[in-house]
């Protein structure tokens, strides 16, 4: 099929030609008085450059001008530009960017028309100088469409040795530069010829309106046809200062497709010989201080990348999972940081924008359908998106880490985008720097009613029947429980009295000073009492059907403790008798020896009888 | 946690505080579990691991996008081709189910995380919860400081971490976590009575039998613990309700699985939890009648049942052995038999044997897996004997048959870590426990002494005297009590206050141990250096696990990096490979390897495969086995009628890459010949060696898999010998060309190598192809040569 494309599309253009003749005459009286055409076809996209001087015969003022492209020219277009310089000669200093349309002009099947509107009517006699730059992807056709391993790759370009125009043009010359010396063959019009790797056609002279005169060229062009099929970019702004892309690609090679087996060893063996026109590198050009850069796909991380960064940029050269031939097809993912303050700035309505590259950061690549979507920070309002250039437009919500009403999306979709769209565009919107405490407040009230449940569940009753004896039980248990509990402390309090009352006696036995002792006597004293009456008001609150078990113990436990006391006590008075007596040492102890022993006795077996209650 | 929270109040000692230490210290163990077990995310990637996790994954994948009534009905038709496979009917679906919870919840709560991640941190989260079960476990055996203990050495054994790192999504990361709460919840239902807890505790055993095909251990092991408590006569109406409903609650369950399905009831690895639920439920009734009747009238009962009894009894018997003789394999299966006779595998099945981690262990590895565990576990025993108390009998007896299993397979090694860090955590608590204790009393005893040293002598005369006779007091109450108490226990019915009861006998014959501390107590320095020993080789325990967490069980094999001069290099082919078929094939081309990547292929590049590592058909795996080993053109041949396009390989020896397909390739042999005879093991072994050297078989030199692996090798070797750096020597046929198959994708490093088939030939060439079908029937004389070189 391919093959007899081109002689069947030299065949039907070369009909419509004339017709064109006959039919459209010429919207106005211009004229191109020169035209200078050169195209670029040392890579996958076709790039044309093409001076044009214009010139208004007629009398009428002529304000917009009219540029043809034919059918196939028209569906691969993907950037045109059109300035005009003022002034002439060296002082072609600022160029003047043209607005360029769809004409509505009535245009003729298998050509389209844009209209060019002209800084100012050009009057009669007048003449413009006009730069079109016009880049066209999917123009250069593989042929042969499948090659070997060891095969080089040559490819077709159509075109016209007459530019095609709706006007009349009195000179013109066209270059067309091929990637390498190599050029199989290519349509002969004279005058024309081949030099240092360019094909030049012309100059031609009085070529009349919309004359086409087919042209092929058949040459190497080894160049990575690297497509990205779809790539989805989104750029998540945090005003916490950071903005976070991601850009999922499906990369495929849309040179010749790959014919046959792939040899790894003549791959690895003959890098020049073999696989010319495949490709495993892949050079991105991140913006300055990106960093966080990653690179992986579904089954994981992908280890063959190298960046590197300094001041100006940061350089992502990655190569991905195997090389790429002829329809070979990949899919990977790249995100990366970039800091929020260089990218996101205030507007003076008090609105914040965003400024950055719309396309891939991928050099010399092609992109078939791109979607850029702007995920806006939960609670921005007003986002509207301003390009300098076409694209789809829609609103979208989006719901990530923690989001409650969601986050807007400004989502751009184009088409075929090559690297002259990677220019800035805006994104304005309305965000207030309070709505950035949402989500950790939100984290806040969810622990505070997390750890809020959890105190209600311990200290509120959920019991569904509060008759039920093991609701009942329970409830005694944990007033004995508590009752015990206060036992323990009251005891303890008591320990330490008696503790003291020992210390008193011990002071007693170094210093000899009675009084203190006595004081600390009656003190203690005091203090027994008042706790007796304490543990007598507990043990009558603990509940008449409480388990006799733990009353039981409890009971033994204040006996054996009161017996301790009194012991002590009894001790106390001995000694201190003694030492008012002033009797000598040994006589006290032989004295208090049978107190002590029973003292220790019982200590020990509060302790005991102690422990046990607590279980 | 809650556990730790409710030991608080009935341990009082230390009061809140020690309930918040402890749970401190459990919330760290927790961390603790979960942070050792990302070395392999931060070392590597976060990325699925090995084998079996990749299909696991897949089936997540599956579950999270189609939802859970097309996970019960899914028939994947991308694998085992032309069979396909009822995934629905035929996994564990604990795992899947799990992590598909968790996924959809997160995403419920907007946090965006992806299956894969999910599912790569699946297990480091159980991990956590197992440790915080093992706490619990332990806790009902031992009490607190035992179970922290247990918690913290199992938050990082080697054994488990093996098969839980982060990526490693597989079966046994929630199934440990399953199986020791269900242990967990048995004997807290053991030890309370509840009902409430039995219940649950058959929940958790249907949890355990959604998770991992080793819930019959679970069944298994908690009859045999039934058993030894009636035989030892510690029959009580605890281990009734402990045990019946967990049989009839957890068989029902347990059917509701469709993995399981009438095994639960027709599969002898389940009858002996029918025969004891029917042995307990007459003990039950002897019980009874004993209350009931008076003793002699009881003696003439028992005289009368046990006559009529027997002689039915063996009746039964007689009938349930014909009955199981009738089926082929005595009603059990394949895996089961091989645990009980260890020899079973490597004699009947080679796919069983082949598997690596069927292997019985080596003592090595028991070393490299539980490490300082395997020397405290016969102390961890020792305590456990003193004093014996349901629990603990059960602990030990788990021991004891982890012990065994995992010296049949290695990969049992994992039932077994738990019950080694149990007993072990019991052992090292114990020992801190006396040690500190005798410290303790002895910094505590110049205290009391204080009075005027004037009483020295005679308090040194007096206070042994009374200390033993308080002692002797002490001891004598003590038995009193716990007497009285258990005679209550035995009258009384089943009631709440039991627990508290029970705590108070254990508690006091604690006590008395306590009591009877002093005299026995240690000498200071010689427990100073005792904990300081401890210390030291609980330390070696910690940088141990520290080590195997991170260099020994952290790689995840489908990446492989080498340390060289020029730093760090990685080995990327596998997922090069898979890539590639997946982003350049179409997507309903047939993919035969051997059945090692089978889960790969299918979850990586998303191709039908013919075999994968669910091994359940052996036919289909000899088949693949057998085209491997067969000639080119028979290959084909086979290939062609499954409708496979491509084939790949796996090869090491450009890069010394050694668990390859060659090395594999004895396996295919023993695997395809155990299904067509015509595949004979001999024929590719020279005098019983396997090699691939010049003094190879033709038959060897001339199978598929040798011209896969070794297409083109010679050339790109730098001197053209073709040397192979994983066999160490020089390959025997060097220069080849492939007829049938043609070359259409090797990876960077040659690992995996892809072919394609090459479409059959038009008939009218055929008559051309006559002339160079020498080259064919070279190949078909061999069989002489390789029969005569058998007889040599």
């Amino acid at each position: 099929m391919a093959s007899s494309m081109p002689r069947s599309l030299l065949s039907v253009s070369s009909l419509l030609c004339l017709f064109f003749a006959l039919a459209c005459a010429a919207p106005a009286n211009l004229v191109l008085t020169k035209v200078d055409r050169k195209i670029d076809l040392s890579s996958q996209i076709v790039r044309s450059t093409t001076q044009i001087r214009v010139e208004n015969k007629g009398s009428d003022p002529a304000s917009e001008l009219l540029l043809a492209l034919n059918s196939a020219q028209a569906k691969s277009l993907s950037y045109l530009r059109v300035t005009t310089s003022e002034g002439k000669g060296k002082s072609k200093s600022q160029a003047i960017v043209l607005r360029v349309l769809p004409a509505e002009a009535q245009s003729p099947a298998n050509v389209t028309f844009y209209s060019v509107q002209l800084p100012k009517s050009l009057n009669k006699g007048e003449t413009v100088a006009l730069d079109i730059y016009s880049a066209f992807t999917h123009l250069l056709t593989p042929y042969p469409v499948e090659i070997g391993q060891s095969d080089v790759q040559l490819v077709l370009f159509h075109d016209s040795a007459h530019f095609l125009s709706p006007y009349p043009v009195k000179v013109q010359a066209t270059a067309m530069k091929v990637p390498s010396f190599r050029v199989e063959s290519f349509t002969k019009v004279e005058p024309s010829k081949i030099s240092d790797g360019e094909i030049r056609y012309g100059p031609y002279e009085n070529v009349p309106a919309l004359s086409y005169m087919p042209i092929t060229a058949h040459f190497e062009n080894n160049e990575p046809f690297a497509v990205v099929k779809e790539l989805e970019r989104e750029i998540e702004i945090s005003h916490w200062g950071n903005i976070y892309i991601t850009e999922k690609y499906h990369l495929t090679h849309a040179g010749a497709r790959h014919k046959g087996g792939f040899s790894r060893f003549d791959y690895q063996s003959k890098p020049s010989a073999s696989g010319a026109s495949s490709f495993r590198h892949l050079l991105a050009r991140l913006p300055p201080r990106a960093h966080s850069v990653y690179y992986r796909d579904e089954i994981g991380n992908i280890s063959t990348s190298h960046l590197r960064s300094d001041l100006r940029k940061t350089e992502l050269e990655l190569e991905p999972r195997y090389p790429l031939f002829g329809g070979w097809q990949v899919t990977f993912t790249i995100g990366y940081g970039i800091p929020l303050q260089d990218f996101v700035f205030k507007a003076e309505d008090g609105r914040r924008f965003l400024n950055i590259t719309f396309g891939s950061p991928f050099v010399n690549v092609v992109v078939d359908n791109l979607v850029v979507k702007v995920v806006l920070p939960e609670g921005s309002t007003e986002a509207s998106a301003t390009l300098p250039f076409a694209a789809e437009e829609a609103l979208r919500t989006k719901y990530t880490y923690l989001d409650t009403v969601g986050r807007p999306v400004v989502e751009l979709t184009k088409k075929n985008v090559v690297p002259e769209h990677n220019v800035h565009f805006q994104v304005h919107y309305r965000f207030s720097s309070v709505a950035m405490l949402a989500e950790p407040l939100l984290l806040v009230v969810g622990f505070f009613a997390f750890f809020g449940a959890c105190i209600a569940y311990t200290h509120f009753d959920f019991s569904i029947s509060k008759s039920s004896s093991s609701y009942q039980a329970r409830q005694q248990r944990e007033e004995v429980l508590d009752a015990v509990q206060r036992i323990q402390k009251v005891m303890n309090e008591r320990a330490a009295t008696s503790d003291k009352l020992e210390a008193s006696l011990r002071d007693l036995a170094r210093t000899g000073n009675v009084a203190t002792c006595k004081a600390a006597r009656k003190e203690a004293d005091a203090k027994l009492k008042d706790t007796n009456k304490d543990l007598k008001a507990i043990l009558d609150s603990l509940p008449a059907s409480s388990r006799s078990t733990v009353l039981a113990k409890v009971d033994t436990l204040m006996q054996k403790e009161r017996e301790k006391q009194e012991k002590l006590q009894q001790k106390h008075t001995v000694t201190v008798e003694a030492y008012e007596k002033k009797l000598s040492s040994k006589e006290i102890d032989s004295r208090v020896a049978p107190y002590q022993q029973k003292l220790t006795a019982l200590k020990q077996e509060v302790a005991e009888l102690f422990h046990l209650l607590d279980d | 946690m809650t556990a730790a929270e409710r030991a608080s109040p009935s341990k009082g000692r230390g009061g809140a505080f020690a309930a918040i230490l402890s749970f401190a210290t459990l919330l760290l163990i927790g961390i603790l579990a979960f942070s050792i077990r990302l070395f392999s995310v931060i070392k590597y990637e976060s990325v699925i691991h090995e084998f079996d996790p990749y299909f696991n994954y897949r089936v997540t994948q599956y579950l999270s996008k189609a939802g859970i009534y097309e996970f019960w009905n899914w028939f994947d038709d991308r694998t085992w081709y032309p069979l396909g496979r009822v995934i629905g009917g035929t996994v564990y679906p604990g795992l899947t189910l799990t992590a598909g919870t968790m996924w959809w919840v997160a995403n419920a709560l907007n946090i965006p995380l992806s299956v894969e991640t999910v599912c790569v941190f699946t297990a480091p989260v159980f991990s956590a919860f197992a440790a915080w079960s093992t706490y619990a476990l332990t806790k009902e055996v031992k009490g607190v400081g035992a179970g922290l203990t247990a918690a913290a050495l199992i938050a990082m054994v080697p054994s488990y971490i093996s098969r839980s790192v982060a990526g490693s999504y597989d079966n046994e990361g929630v199934a440990i976590f399953a199986l020791v709460f269900t242990f967990y919840l048995y004997l807290k239902t053991l030890n309370t009575g509840s009902l409430f807890y039995a219940t649950l505790n058959a929940l958790a055993y249907f949890y355990m039998v959604c998770s991992w095909g080793g819930y019959t251990f679970i069944i298994n092991l908690i009859p045999m613990h039934v058993l030894l408590c009636i035989v030892t006569g510690r029959y009580s109406s605890r281990l009734y309700i402990a045990y019946v409903p967990l049989v009839i609650l957890g068989t029902l369950l347990a059917a509701l699985v469709p993995v399981v399905g009438f095994n639960a009831v027709m599969t002898s690895e389940h009858f002996a939890s029918f025969l004891v639920f029917v042995i307990i439920q007459v003990v039950a009734l002897v019980h009874y009648i004993k209350r009931i009747l008076t003793q002699k009238a009881f003696r003439v009962a028992v005289a009368f049942v046990l006559t009529v009894g027997t002689v039915s009894a063996l009746t039964l018997i007689g009938v349930l052995i014909a009955l199981v003789a009738t089926s082929p394999t005595k009603g059990w299966s394949g895996r089961s038999l091989s645990l009980l006779d260890p020899t079973y595998a490597s004699k009947y099945i080679p796919i069983i044997a082949s598997v690596s981690e069927h292997q019985p262990p080596t003592w090595p590895s028991y070393f490299m897996d539980i490490n300082i565990l395997a020397f405290l576990v016969p102390a961890g025993i020792i305590a456990c004997f003193l004093p014996l108390s349901d629990s603990s009998t059960f602990v030990v007896l788990y021991l004891v048959t982890a012990v065994y299993f995992s010296g049949v397979m290695v990969r049992l090694m994992l039932v077994l870590a738990p019950a080694a860090c149990i007993m072990s955590g019991i052992a090292l608590s114990e020992a801190f426990g006396t040690l500190t204790h005798s410290i303790k009393y002895q910094l505590d005893l110049p205290d009391p002494p204080a009075p005027p040293a004037v009483t020295v002598d005679q308090a040194a005369s007096s206070t042994p005297q009374v200390s033993s006779v308080t002692a002797a007091a002490d001891s004598t109450k003590e038995k009193s009590t716990s007497e009285k108490a258990k005679e209550t226990l035995r009258e009384r019915p089943v009631k709440r206050n039991r627990k508290k009861e029970r705590e108070i006998i254990e508690k006091s014959v604690e006590k008395k141990a306590q009591k009877k501390k002093p005299p026995q107590v240690l000498p200071l320095e010689a427990s100073a250096v005792g904990i300081v020993l401890l210390l030291l080789l609980g330390s070696f325990y910690v940088i141990h696990c520290v080590w195997a967490a991170a260099e020994a069980y952290s790689a995840p094999s489908i990446v492989l990096t080498s340390h060289t001069a020029d730093g760090l290099h990685v080995f990327d082919d596998f997922r090069e490979a898979y890539a590639w078929l997946s982003h350049n094939t179409d997507e309903n081309d047939k993919v035969a390897s051997w059945w090692d990547y089978g889960y790969q292929t299918t979850a990586m590049a998303n191709r039908t495969v013919i075999v994968d590592n669910n091994t359940w058909n052996n036919t289909h795996i000899a088949t693949v086995g057998m085209a491997m080993s067969s000639p080119e053109r028979q290959a084909w041949e086979i290939y062609q009628s499954l409708d496979v396009k491509y084939v790949f390989v796996i090869f090491g020896g450009l890069v010394g890459y050694p668990s390859d397909d060659i090395n594999k390739f004895l396996w295919m042999v023993r695997i395809g010949g155990g299904v067509f005879p015509h595949i004979k093991e001999p024929d590719y072994l020279r005098d019983g060696q396997y090699r691939i050297d010049g003094q190879a078989t033709p038959t060897m030199l001339n199978s598929l898999m040798y011209k896969l692996s070794y297409y083109r090798f010679a050339e790109a070797t730098m001197d053209g010998k073709g040397y192979d750096r994983v066999r160490r020597t020089e390959i025997g046929k060097k220069f080849f060309k492939l007829t049938h198959f043609e070359e259409v994708f090797t990876t960077h490093h040659w690992m995996v190598r892809i072919y394609k088939l090459k479409p059959p030939k038009n008939r009218l060439r055929g008559k051309n192809k006559r002339k160079t079908k020498p080259v064919s029937k070279k190949s078909r004389p061999t069989p002489p040569t390789k029969t005569s070189g058998r007889r040599n």
